[in-house]
C-alpha cells in the first residue's frame, strides 16, 4: 500500500497559516416551490405560499406568483429578496414599454426580455428560477421557463424549486404522457390539450404532495388561470366543478383590458 | 486565532462575532484607503420580537451590545422610534444601527420641514420599511451591507391597522403577526405564535391578543431568551405602538429561577 500513499508534505504544499477567510455571503435560499402548465386556450400558474430559511419558516404568507399584465403571470423561486427586486424591475421595463408603444408587451416579448434582464447579470446573477405564463399573441396558452442567467424556452409545463424533482417527474407523466401508450387502435397523446378542470386538478395534486414530501412546501397555494380572450370561464366558477377547499376570484384588468382574463384561485396546505 | 468556524447553512448570526482585528499589516496604509465595508459585525444586539395585538403592535428587545462573547455595553437601547407611528427594533451591528438611526432621523427632520408649510403627509410605517428594504438589498448588492436585522412596528393611520414587518442585510423582506430576528426566531417565535393562533387561529381571524395578553407573552419569551441565549441580558424593554402614537417601557427584568442548578449533575466538577 505504500506505494499508493500521499507522498510527503513537503513534494507537494507547504503548510499554510493563512486565516480563514469569511467573506459575506450575498445569497440565500428561501424555499418553496412553483410550477405552470400551459392548455389550449388558457395558462395556469402556481406557486406555495411558504418562505423559509434552513429549517425556519420565516412566513407562511409570502407571494411567489406576480400578475404583470392581463396576458402574462410571472412566479419566481430561489432567493426571495432577488425575486421580489426582480419583479420589481420587470414591472417597470413593462411599464415604459407601455408608455413608448400604447400597448401591453406580448408574451414572447416579455419572455424574451427576462433573458436579457437575466444574462444582464450573469457574472452577479439574481439567484431566481423564473416561469413566465400567459396567453401568446395568437391566443394559445404558453408557458416559459428559465435559469438563474437567463436560458430560456417555450414548454407545456415546468416545475421549479424546492419540490422540483418531485414534481417535474409528475407532470413529465401526466402532460407529457411519458411511459404511457395508448390502448391499441385509440388515439395518439398529444400534449397541451387537457382540459382546465384536470389541470387544476394536477395543480392542486403535484402541491399537496410536494408538500406530503418536502419540508419547504406548505401553508398555502395561489393558482393564476389567465384565459385567451373570449374564453368561457364557466369551467372555473362553477362552484360544483370546483374541488372543495378552493376560492376563485377574479382579477380585474390591469390595463385597457384586451379581453383576456385572470382568476386567482387559493387554497390552503398543510402547515407542518 | 480566537476565531471559530462559520456555522454551516448560515452566512450571518448573531454569535459568531468575536472581535478580530482586521488590521493589514506590512501593507502600506493610507489615511484614505479604500472604503471600509463591514465585513463582520462587531459590537452585536442579540434578538428582537414583534407582536401584534388588538389595538397594535408591540416590539421587545433587550438592552445588551455585545463584543464578542465580552457583555461589553449593558445599557443601550435597542428600539428607535421614528416619528409618531413608527419604531425599529434592530438585531446585529450596533455601529451600523446608529449610522441608520442618524440617516433616517435626519430624513424624518426634513419630512417635519416640508410639513411645515405645506399638506405634506408624514411618512407611513410602509413608507419606512420599503426605504430600509431598497436600502439594505441595494447595500448587500455592492457587498457591502449594512449588518443587521430589524423589525418596523408601526400604525398605519389611513388603513387603520396595525404593521409589522422584517428585513435584513440580504435585503430579505417579510411580514407576519408574529416575527422574532436571532436566536428568537427559533426560540421565542414558536411561544409567539402558539398565542397569538390560540386565540386568533391559525388564518388569524379571530380576535387578536389584549395589550395585557401580549405583554405577558412577550416577558415569558424575553425570559426564555435570557435562560437560553447566551448573548441576551435580563433587562429589557417593551415597546407599544398604538393609534395613540409609540411608548416605550422602562428598562425591566424577568423574576428568574436558579434554585434548580444545585441540583444538576454533570456540567462541571462535581465531589458527588
Amino acid at each position: 500500500m505504500a506505494l499508493y500513499s500521499q507522498p510527503p508534505m513537503s513534494y507537494t504544499q507547504e503548510p499554510t497559516t493563512a486565516p480563514v477567510e469569511h467573506r459575506f455571503n450575498p445569497y440565500s435560499d428561501n424555499g418553496g416551490s412553483i410550477l405552470a402548465i400551459a392548455g389550449k386556450d388558457f395558462s395556469v400558474i402556481a406557486g406555495d405560499t411558504r418562505q423559509s430559511e434552513g429549517y425556519s419558516i420565516q412566513t407562511r404568507y409570502a407571494r411567489k406568483v406576480w400578475q404583470l399584465n392581463d396576458k402574462a403571470v410571472l412566479a419566481t423561486n430561489g432567493f426571495a429578496a432577488d425575486g421580489t427586486n426582480f419583479v420589481k424591475r420587470v414591472k417597470q421595463r413593462l411599464e415604459w414599454y407601455e408608455h413608448a408603444h400604447h400597448k401591453p408587451m406580448g408574451l414572447k416579448s416579455i419572455a424574451r426580455m427576462i433573458q436579457t434582464m437575466l444574462y444582464g447579470k450573469r457574472f452577479f446573477p439574481y439567484y431566481v428560477y423564473n416561469i413566465l405564463g400567459g396567453i401568446e399573441e395568437d391566443g394559445t396558452g404558453a408557458v416559459y421557463s428559465f435559469d438563474p442567467v437567463g436560458s430560456y424556452e417555450r414548454e407545456a409545463c415546468r416545475g421549479a424549486g424546492a419540490a422540483q424533482s418531485l414534481i417535474q417527474p409528475f407532470l413529465d407523466n401526466q402532460i407529457y404522457f411519458k411511459n404511457q401508450q395508448p390502448e391499441a387502435g385509440s388515439e395518439k397523446f398529444v400534449p397541451g390539450n387537457l382540459p382546465l378542470s384536470t389541470v387544476l386538478s394536477l395543480v392542486v395534486d403535484s402541491f399537496t404532495s410536494a408538500t406530503e414530501r418536502h419540508i419547504e412546501v406548505g401553508d398555502g397555494l395561489e393558482i393564476y388561470v389567465v384565459m385567451q380572450k373570449g374564453r368561457s370561464a364557466d369551467d372555473l366558477l362553477d362552484e360544483k366543478k370546483l374541488a372543495p377547499g378552493l376560492k376563485v376570484e377574479e382579477l380585474g384588468a390591469l390595463g385597457e383590458g384586451e379581453g383576456e382574463r385572470t382568476f386567482l384561485v387559493r387554497q390552503s396546505l398543510k402547515r407542518d | 486565532m480566537w476565531k471559530q468556524p462559520a456555522p454551516a447553512n448560515s452566512s450571518f448570526n448573531d454569535y459568531n462575532t468575536f472581535p478580530l482585528p482586521q488590521t493589514q499589516r506590512g501593507q502600506s496604509s493610507h489615511a484614505h484607503g479604500p472604503v471600509g465595508h463591514t465585513q463582520q459585525p462587531l459590537v452585536t444586539g442579540t434578538s428582537v420580537l414583534g407582536l401584534k395585538f388588538d389595538k397594535g403592535v408591540m416590539i421587545a428587545a433587550d438592552n445588551l451590545a455585545s463584543y464578542g462573547s465580552l457583555a461589553r455595553f449593558r445599557d443601550i437601547q435597542r428600539l428607535h422610534p421614528l416619528g409618531k407611528h413608527t419604531l425599529l427594533g434592530v438585531a446585529g451591528d450596533m455601529s451600523d444601527f446608529q449610522w441608520l438611526k442618524k440617516e433616517l432621523d435626519a430624513l424624518l427632520r426634513e419630512e417635519d420641514a416640508l410639513a411645515l408649510s405645506d399638506s405634506h403627509p408624514s411618512l407611513s410605517p410602509k413608507n419606512i420599511y420599503e426605504l430600509l428594504s431598497n436600502l439594505f438589498y441595494a447595500r448587500r448588492s455592492k457587498m457591502n451591507p449594512v449588518w443587521n436585522a430589524v423589525l418596523v412596528g408601526g400604525w398605519d393611520k389611513v388603513k387603520e391597522e396595525s404593521f409589522l414587518a422584517y428585513v435584513d442585510l440580504l435585503g430579505t423582506t417579510y411580514t407576519a403577526p408574529t416575527l422574532a430576528t436571532g436566536f428568537g426566531a427559533h426560540l421565542a417565535q414558536p411561544l409567539l405564535r402558539e398565542a397569538f393562533e390560540a386565540k386568533a387561529g391559525i388564518n388569524g381571524d379571530g380576535p387578536l391578543l389584549t395589550q395585557e395578553e401580549a405583554e405577558k407573552v412577550l416577558d415569558d419569551s424575553m425570559k426564555v431568551l435570557f435562560y437560553r441565549d447566551a448573548r441576551s441580558i435580563n433587562k429589557y424593554q417593551i415597546a407599544t405602538i398604538t393609534a395613540e402614537g409609540v411608548s416605550i417601557s422602562d428598562s425591566k427584568s424577568s423574576d428568574t429561577y436558579w434554585k434548580f442548578a444545585e441540583g444538576l449533575r454533570g456540567y462541571g466538577a462535581q465531589t458527588q
